[in-house]
């Protein structure tokens, strides 16, 4: 009954997104202020509808409805009540349930936030996201409903893919969705613009908290997806480069020049044009990013079985959405007004630079992920494109980028002053060469570029703390005064220092780790010692266990440093009951200095186990990165400038109140 | 600097990065791509040996042997031709007798696989595309475990 319900309410849904599609565009067309307001009351219902739908499929994984057949085939009773809830989103039908539900989600904010909008760009933006909600509600209810009968209901479900059983795993989808279908918002409202053909400062200033939210989702969504691979998959590796992740990379590519390309834009009333054109590419991508995982058309290490004819139907769509955004782009740009002149070495150019080196790198992204795709459909050949292609095209990108980036706050808007930055910086220079030299002086091996990639890594990094000292003028007045300077400073330079220096992070610990890593792969008996990266190891043997819905076999490995023992791990196989699955549990030892990740092999013929043993040095900096930038975004989401939004001209805000 | 001027450093700077880029790309796709070959491909010397190739086919029925330490054999088969291979490390969870794999490495004098990755998957019910279309190509028929049945995706 509740699942009809649901049901019922998926159906109403769509009815309201039709209307909310039409509706508010004809009003802002024909200056209707009713037709317009209908939009948001619209937008908020739909929300509520799409809500209720999903709450009735949760529901029914909660209670383990198995006469829903996508309950059937993605639970099971025996699931702890946690996997039961992640499950709904854990397969093809109720993922894109939680894609329309954030999109509606985002719709009914600008509705209940956007007040200080102008009416008919309000209208507008709710009508195009009305228009991508329609879109996606009648491929759910056509190709996937999640709400399919089976008759009769079978005893007992078919279980949860056991990787998915995972805590990061659980809460990775409805990040990466929140950061893919966020852009939406900046499509809807790049659609809008041009629609009215005007833009300004304040569409910028409107779109940049959106962008940012979204921008902040995707990059913990990431993150989560890769530690989880990191840890579940037990090959020890954080990022492969695999057409699935390029997919999720490539809109963080293009949205995080979108979140620089638009504080130009809202400061300087430059680079509109180009800005609009970003808010379509980078939702273009995400749209691609959901067609190449639901599609199966790559080859992916991520790939899960998946039903080939829908991704026809996304492809539709994407190209319906991309074609008509790009169509509607090239009729109407040349009409938006020209901005603000800047020279070269100035805010704004470092801000350019960075949008280039982005949006190349994303392209070099895009054809390493693509070729496949294009060479077997015109020679029939069928190739991978792996690490070794991004490591010759998409490092080097990054190279100027990062040495840039410490710059760019520096260099004052319109015309900036490049020795005077390069001044300020010095010992940040000072201290990353030092660094430099220690690092290839420790190390002694592997790759000439690490070092300077470390080293790079921690120029970034103090660049973006010496930024701020300047602000609050260190060194220059007395201690109270740079306390009080400090205290002053807009929330939104913290925000700005954190995620730059989440930055130098990320890169110290990929250029670290990638070259730095050790590996150990041996069989063990009981009583076996061995060493790795100054731990000795002793092999204690393995003991069988039982779960609530899994057997395993877990090795224990005392680990020592010297003589003394610091902790034991303990990796593990699981075979899971529903579906019958092997899993891998890597047992790991962190610490700043890296990790020990142990993995436990197949049982040998003579008694014992094959283990393997890395050793990852400053792994950790990676993910604590991307959540040092998520933190930074959120600071910067929370200064006033940005929530207040636009100022209102008092001519219209009287109108509105009319 | 006029309007002009400055769109010209802009678009310089743009064509002078693009251009870099596509070098880059060409060189590595040149150079790093590797291709997907069957067994029969092997057996029909379409393989040069020592270039680096992803073979994917089926595990053959009882050909997996675990010699010493982490030593494995076995062989790949698209049920026509056949390739023996030797890897050495811990193989993923859901390699299995009989199960779709994708092994990347070098083929040797002797005919002999040496693979140092073998291709992990998620999901039991996944078969990697090019495996599918390959076997498909031989006319061999795929068990249940290779066709698709909705609402076993994720992620």
């Amino acid at each position: 009954m509740i699942v009809e319900f649901g049901h019922f309410a998926l159906i109403l849904a769509i009815a309201v997104a039709l209307f909310q599609m039409v509706v508010p565009a004809v009003g802002a067309w024909r200056r209707d202020v009713r037709m317009m307001e209908a939009g948001g009351t619209a937008a908020v219902s739909q929300f509520f509808l799409i809500l209720i739908a999903f709450t009735a499929l949760t529901h029914a994984y909660i209670v383990s409805d198995f006469s829903v057949a996508n309950v059937y085939a993605n639970s099971h009773s025996t699931k702890p009540l946690i996997y039961r809830v992640s499950g709904v989103w854990g397969n093809h039908e109720g993922s894109m349930l939680l894609w329309v539900l954030i999109l509606a989600l985002f719709g009914a904010a600008v509705a209940v936030f956007g007040r200080n909008l102008p009416d008919s760009l309000r209208a507008n933006v709710l009508s195009v996201q009305a228009s991508i909600g329609v879109a996606f509600g009648v491929f759910i209810l056509f190709t996937s409903n999640p709400f399919d009968r089976l008759s009769p209901a079978p005893f007992d479900g078919r279980g949860l893919n056991p990787i998915l059983q995972d805590p990061a795993l659980a809460f990775h989808p409805p990040f990466l969705y929140a950061g893919y279908v966020g852009f939406s918002m900046a499509f809807s409202f790049a659609i809008a613009a041009l629609i009215e053909g005007r833009t300004d400062a304040a569409w910028a200033r409107w779109v940049r908290p959106w962008t940012l939210a979204a921008w902040m989702f995707l990059t913990l969504g990431i993150a989560m997806g890769s530690w989880w691979a990191y840890y579940e998959l037990g090959w020890g590796g954080w990022w492969f480069w695999d057409p699935v992740e390029n997919a999720s990379f490539m809109p963080w590519l293009a949205g995080t020049a979108l979140l620089h390309s638009a504080l130009v834009m809202e400061k300087r009333e430059s680079l509109k044009v180009w800005t609009i054109l970003l808010s379509i590419l980078t939702f273009s991508l995400s749209l691609m990013g959901t067609f190449l995982v639901r599609s199966g058309v790559l080859t992916s290490v991520h790939a899960f079985a998946v039903d080939p004819e829908r991704g026809v139907v996304i492809l539709a769509i994407m190209i319906l959405f991309v074609g008509g955004g790009l169509a509607l782009f090239a009729m109407r740009a040349s009409e938006l007004a020209q901005g603000g002149i800047f020279a070269p070495i100035s805010r704004e150019g470092s801000l350019v630079l960075n949008n280039i080196l982005l949006t190349v790198s994303c392209a070099t992204v895009l054809v390493g992920t693509l070729y496949p795709l294009a060479l077997e459909a015109i020679t029939g050949e069928k190739i991978s494109v792996g690490a070794p292609f991004f490591n010759m095209t998409f490092v080097p990108l990054m190279i100027p980028l990062l040495i840039a980036l410490p710059f760019g706050p520096f260099l004052a808007w319109k015309r900036g002053d490049l020795p005077g930055a390069a001044q300020r910086l010095a010992v940040s220079a000072g201290v990353a060469l030092l660094v430099l030299v220690a690092t290839a002086a420790y190390v002694q091996r592997g790759p000439w570029l690490a070092p300077l990639a470390i080293a790079l890594g921690v120029f970034v990094m103090l660049g973006a703390v010496s930024e701020v000292l300047y602000r609050a003028k260190f060194g220059q007045v007395d201690r109270a005064e740079f306390q009080r300077r400090l205290l002053n400073l807009p929330r939104a330079q913290f925000g700005t220092m954190l995620a730059h220096f989440g930055v130098g992070m990320m890169v110290v610990g990929i250029a670290a780790t990638s070259a730095y890593r050790q590996e150990l792969i041996l069989a063990v008996k009981p009583g076996d010692r061995f060493e790795l990266a100054g731990y000795t190891m002793e092999y204690k043997g393995a003991i069988a266990g039982k779960g609530p819905n899994y057997e395993e076999q877990t090795g224990e490995i005392a680990v020592f440093s010297g003589a003394h023992q610091i902790t034991t791990l303990f990796p593990s196989k699981r075979l899971y009951d529903a579906p019958p699955q092997p899993t891998t549990e890597s047992g790991i030892l962190a610490s700043w200095r890296g990790d020990l990740y142990t993995v436990l092999g197949d049982a040998q013929s003579g008694g014992g186990f094959a283990i393997r043993v890395y050793f990852n040095p400053l792994v950790r900096f990676i993910w604590i990165g991307a959540l040092v930038m998520f933190i930074g975004g959120g600071i910067s989401l929370s200064d006033r400038r940005l929530r207040v939004g636009a100022p209102v001209k008092a001519r219209r805000r009287q109108s509105a109140a009319a | 600097m006029t309007r002009k001027q400055r769109r010209g450093t802009l678009i310089g700077a743009a064509v002078v990065l693009l251009g870099t880029a596509a070098i880059l790309t060409l060189f590595a796709l040149k150079d790093s791509i590797v291709f997907f070959h069957t067994p029969s491909d092997v057996a029909e010397q379409k393989v040069k040996q020592g270039q680096r190739i992803r073979l994917g086919g089926l595990v053959a029925e009882g050909s997996v042997k675990r010699g010493g330490g982490t030593d494995v054999e076995f062989s790949v088969t698209d049920t026509i031709k056949t390739v023996p291979v030797s890897y050495r490390g811990v193989l993923p969870d859901l390699f299995r007798e009989g199960q779709g794999v994708v092994a990347e490495g070098v083929l040797d004098p002797s005919g002999h696989f040496r693979a140092d990755t073998v291709l992990a998957k998620h999901d039991e019910n996944y078969m990697p595309p090019e495996v599918a279309d390959a076997l498909k190509a031989k006319g061999v028929k795929l068990g249940p475990s290779a066709t698709h049945k909705p609402g076993t995706a994720a992620n």
